[in-house]
């Protein structure tokens, strides 16, 4: 699924890496716990999550994630925006919870990640 | 790079330095993929020295970290000075933690950095001593 189709569904707002969003991604992740982040995701995958400090874009950044959602309205902080555009990934924004931004996306075909068969 | 050719990098790393958070493994990453190896090698990296950082900065009293890359491997060496870890069976298991809740709030403290750590090395080694301190280190074999 594109980012760009990904921005319509949730009617995201793009804070950063704009011009990234013709990019693809597989799969999607959702999670404020980083270190499971650290520990089951991988490339072309988009992070959906809540929390807001700069060291979920450096675990996006470590793991090449190409792009986090941050959900229930919230913002990320300015380091983390600068973080997250040194590093060529997108940022968005979405009213939508959690769980509900999750329901969207994957009825409309962007999975998760397990089947990979990592998680477990 | 030849073969005699070796790279190494040293960071040092200060407890509790939340906003630094990240730096050495944000260094490092990039140095790898400027060596041009490969991208889930270098990510694998990229994990091992960002929990490792993470640990110094959550767990210690300060360490630091050395990251030597040749052409067959990167090794990287994650030693801090104290307080070392009581018993290291308990902290390999995954889910054992000790952090604080500031730590958790920020989405660390899982109990996943060491056996994660692990996961992402071909070869894995831990050493502590209470009182005086712990030294990891993790090698990674370059294979294209």
């Amino acid at each position: 699924m594109y980012l760009y189709e990904i921005r319509g569904i949730l009617n995201a707002e793009v804070i950063a890496g704009k011009s990234g969003m013709d990019r693809e991604v597989d799969f999607a992740f959702g999670a404020d716990l980083m270190s499971d982040v650290l520990a089951f995701v991988n490339e072309r995958t988009v992070l959906l999550t809540g929390l807001t400090n700069p060291q979920v874009v450096r675990t996006a950044e470590m793991m090449d994630l190409t792009a986090i959602i941050y959900v229930r309205g919230k913002r990320p902080d300015a380091a983390s925006l600068e973080l997250a555009e040194e590093n060529g990934i997108t940022v968005m924004c979405t009213p939508y919870t959690l769980y509900t931004t999750s329901g969207m996306l994957f009825s409309a075909g962007l999975k998760g990640i397990d089947e990979l068969g990592v998680v477990g | 790079m030849n073969m005699e050719d070796m790279v190494k990098l040293n960071y040092r790393v200060c407890p509790e330095d939340f906003v630094k958070a990240g730096d050495a493994s944000s260094n490092t990453k990039k140095v790898l993929k400027k060596l041009s190896i490969p991208s889930d090698i270098t990510r694998r990296a990229a994990v091992v020295t960002y929990e490792a950082e993470m640990n110094i900065i959550i767990h210690s009293v300060g360490g630091e970290i050395t990251v030597n890359i040749s052409t067959k491997k990167i090794e990287i060496i994650a030693k801090d000075w104290g307080p070392g870890i009581p018993d290291i069976d308990k902290a390999m298991q995954k889910g054992y933690s000790t952090a604080s809740n500031q730590v958790r709030e920020m989405g660390f403290g899982a109990g996943m950095g060491l056996p994660n750590m692990k996961r992402c090395s071909d070869e894995f080694l831990i050493e502590s001593q209470k009182g005086k301190g712990t030294t990891v280190t993790s090698t990674i074999h370059i294979t294209n």
